[in-house]
């Protein structure tokens, strides 16, 4: 049976490794958002900074591209990009024994590139090979892990930090990404919308997926309907929740942490989310954020605090149980 | 420009290719000819093909200093390999297995009878003011009466040919790991010479040693649980550690992750709760062990664990208090305890070696300090000694009065001119010092690596081998001329 401080670190190093490729992947679309929009809207980079929850760590007041992407990719705050790819390595570093060494060769070489490249990362020209690079190298990781890996608890907890994380990036994506870009007299405001919803989507990747699935064209209602309820787009909500009810419910003391996600999982399935202003919309993410990290706390308590369900087991109990 | 071998310049100095009239040793034929066909260009790309690999395989060791910290270091290699002979090699073996069979008895022997104190062999007073002797583990007999079940032995060549023994390592020796992985980047670099050479493999080590540990279970069971020990990610071995828990399937803990209950039995915690736990490989020195046992203060051990290990429901590797044999004074000895439990004559010499405690050798030693190598008794990592021709007159002064404040803390060997083999130095190739460091496996059989992990001074003239003191290793290949 897996060593508990084993199985917590597999699902740290997967949660780094998913918020790495998020965040790669906000960035890039970000940037290529930013050229389409009217010059002067600078808070389009703030918003990037809120999605990582880290404005009290912002110390500069100025929200230029320069500066957050400074900060967002090399700072050495615990939420820049090289921090998750070197925590996700650190926790890799730990657990070398039980995976694949091609999974720690390949993680080793995403940190030593991300910190060698760093400042071609905040230079227009090279950003974009910089972060195509970050996303690829995390897919190969997952492909590498998919490829290799035993399909034991060490793969299982590795799903479980995945996909908690996917939750989790994609209500902050959305989240921030939902609020007004532009103000509302602007005449070209629904140009504007429609690019909003745009860059939601392909901040999640899932432009050409939400085509397929919704068969209709960007909008509000349809977008958020995809992101948080559909079973099939992988980066949805619902997709990440139903996963880890399936996930759970092979692993032994699942009951307390089972019933947290399926909590969650009918939160979503009885949204009216049409009828969700924005204000509504945000407390609704918050409602589910709690959640997440209730999910966690659970998980820390029945699998990696290594006591098992019963919290304080009594010595002569445990011989009657293993007698 | 190709290396001529007959300007390779071995000065006076015993090499392990190039004999003395600038000829490739037999057994070191194919590799001086192959090498001799590449130019620096070459030679050079071999290095960063080399480096390459060994940064994206991840292999570190970490170095503590005081400005720094702990700092994760790429491991330096370098890419010409050293050869010995089988036939040589078989003698080694030999002598190695002889060695090690003679210390776990009399390892045995300290905690039990003592006979060879009664016998007048071994000093008393010796093993009273021994720092590694455990008065705990008096009594104790530990599965198949084996004590020292990992040990590495430090072996040089002098100037007159003969491999000598300089050093046993029997607490937690380590390089293993790098000796396997120097093997394959080896691999991946020199692929075209391993199908021309009979190179003999390495790579059973990692089943050898679970099979020595599992033969340690207190338990009778096809599958018993065996787990490797760490100090954690800040140890300088951990990447080893990491490696032989991989190589071998069993868990890698640290002390958080064990508990002894009241059964006096060792288990896990696991995600479903606790498992038992057979075997322990701890690569922990026996005072972090256990805080009831030794240093209250240990945050890297386990409550208990002696009490299990006494009470038989634990097997641990290496067996507490082995190190008493891991000791430089007791070192000097080594020829005597093999003569006296094997009535045997000694394979592979001991480097000669003055006892400090002895007062002729003392004196001789005080007045030669500008000869000599001074070594406290138990100190391992090259840490704590003197090189006398190399030291300051300060550095000379200084030791004089460590020695005379505690002449049973060192022991002085002349300083040995260990033998060099071709290394590559800004794309040409040049000689430099090496040791060799094999391990030895003992539980119900005795096994030896093939070869060892070869350890080189990089700087020029430089004695000191270790890694921690910038030094670099070479892949070890024995090659059958016979065969």
């Amino acid at each position: 049976m897996m060593l508990a401080r084993v199985a917590e670190n597999i699902y740290w190093m997967a949660r780094y490794l998913e918020r790495a490729e998020d965040l790669a992947r906000l960035i890039k679309v970000n940037a290529n958002l930013t050229l389409d929009l009217p010059k002067g809207l600078s808070p389009i980079w703030g918003q990037l900074i809120a999605i990582t929850g880290a404005e009290d760590d912002y110390a500069s007041r100025d929200y230029n591209e320069q500066s957050v992407l400074r900060f967002l990719i090399c700072n050495q705050s615990p939420l820049s990009l090289l921090s998750c790819v070197s925590s996700a390595r650190e926790n890799a570093r730990t657990v070398r024994d039980v995976m694949p060494r091609e999974v720690w060769e390949a993680i080793n070489t995403l940190f030593l590139q991300t910190r060698e490249r760093q400042q071609q990362a905040i230079s227009k020209r090279g950003r974009f090979d910089f972060l195509v690079s970050v996303i690829e190298q995390c897919q190969m990781i997952a492909g590498i892990l998919a490829g290799t890996m035993n399909r034991d608890e060490g793969y299982t907890f590795l799903r479980i930090g995945r996909y908690l994380e996917r939750a989790d990036m994609t209500s902050r994506i959305i989240d921030i990404r939902s609020a007004n870009l532009v103000p509302d007299a602007t005449l070209t405001q629904t140009t504007y919308d429609n690019l909003q919803w745009m860059s939601v989507l392909k901040s999640l990747t899932g432009y050409q997926m939400y085509r397929l699935e919704m068969q209709t064209r960007i909008q509000r209602r349809e977008v958020l309907r995809f992101l948080f309820q559909s079973q099939f787009f992988p980066r949805s909500i619902g997709h990440c929740m139903s996963r880890l009810q399936e996930l759970l419910s092979t692993l032994p003391n699942h009951e307390r942490v089972l019933v947290a996600t399926h909590r969650i999982k009918r939160q979503l399935d009885n949204a009216d989310l049409a009828k969700l202003k924005q204000t509504e919309l945000q407390l609704f993410i918050d409602q589910l954020q709690v959640g997440f990290g209730g999910i966690h706390d659970d998980l820390v308590e029945v699998f990696f605090s290594g006591l098992g369900a019963a919290k304080t087991l009594h010595p002569a109990q445990h011989q009657e149980q293993t007698g | 420009m190709s290396i001529d071998w007959k300007h390779y310049d071995v000065a006076g100095l015993y090499d392990e290719m190039i004999d003395s009239k600038g000829r490739p040793r037999p057994e070191a034929r194919l590799l001086a000819d192959y090498l001799a066909t590449l130019d620096a260009d070459e030679l050079n790309q071999l290095k960063a093909s080399a480096d390459l690999a060994i940064k994206e395989m991840g292999v570190t060791f970490t170095v503590y200093s005081q400005e720094d910290g702990s700092i994760d270091r790429q491991w330096p290699f370098d890419i010409v390999p050293r050869v010995i002979a089988k036939r040589e090699w078989d003698q080694v073996e030999a002598g190695l297995k002889q060695r090690v069979q003679a210390l776990n008895l009399f390892i045995d022997d300290l905690y039990h009878d003592q006979k060879i104190v009664k016998d007048k062999i071994f000093p008393k007073a010796l093993l009273s003011k021994s720092k590694n002797f455990r008065p705990q583990c008096v009594g104790m007999n530990p599965p198949l009466g084996i004590w020292a079940h990992i040990c590495g032995s430090d072996l040089v060549r002098h100037s007159d040919g003969q491999m000598y023994v300089l050093e046993d390592n029997l607490r937690v020796p380590s390089g293993v790991s790098y000796l396997l992985e120097n093997r394959q980047v080896m691999k991946r670099v020199f692929a075209d010479l391993f199908g021309d050479c009979n190179i003999m493999p390495v790579d059973d080590y990692p089943s050898q040693l679970f099979d020595t540990l599992a033969a340690l279970s207190p338990r009778p069971a096809d599958y018993p649980q065996v787990v490797i020990l760490t100090p954690g990610i800040y140890n300088s071995a951990y990447f080893e550690h990491a490696y032989l828990a991989q190589q071998m399937g069993c868990d890698l803990v640290e002390g958080r992750d064990l508990v002894v209950e009241a059964d006096d039995c060792v288990y896990m915690k696991t995600i479903s709760g606790l498992a038992r736990v057979d075997v322990i490989y701890r690569r922990i020195d026996d005072l972090y062990l256990d805080p009831e046992a030794f240093n209250p203060d240990s945050a890297l051990g386990v409550p208990g664990l002696m009490r299990a290990w006494i009470a038989g429901n634990v097997a641990l590797a290496n067996a507490p208090g082995a190190g008493v044999a891991d000791d430089k004074v007791v070192y000097t000895y080594v020829p005597d305890i093999i003569r006296y439990y094997l009535d045997q004559a000694p394979i592979i010499p001991n480097v000669p070696t003055w006892r400090c405690m002895d007062d002729d050798a003392r004196s001789y030693v005080l007045e030669h300090l500008d000869e000599l190598v001074v070594k406290p008794a138990n100190e391992s990592g090259g840490y704590g000694m003197m090189i006398g021709p190399a030291a300051t007159k300060k550095e000379r002064a200084q030791f004089a009065r460590l020695i005379k404040a505690d002449p049973r803390n060192y022991i002085a060997q002349p300083t040995l001119n260990l033998s060099t083999v071709p290394t590559l130095v800004d794309g040409t190739l040049a000689p430099r010092h090496v040791d060799l460091r094999p391990f030895i496996l003992s539980a119900d059989q005795i096994q030896v690596t093939t070869g060892g992990l070869t350890r080189v001074a990089l700087r020029k003239g430089s004695l000191v081998v270790n890694s921690s003191q910038g030094g670099g290793s070479k892949d070890t290949w024995i090659i059958d001329t016979e065969g």
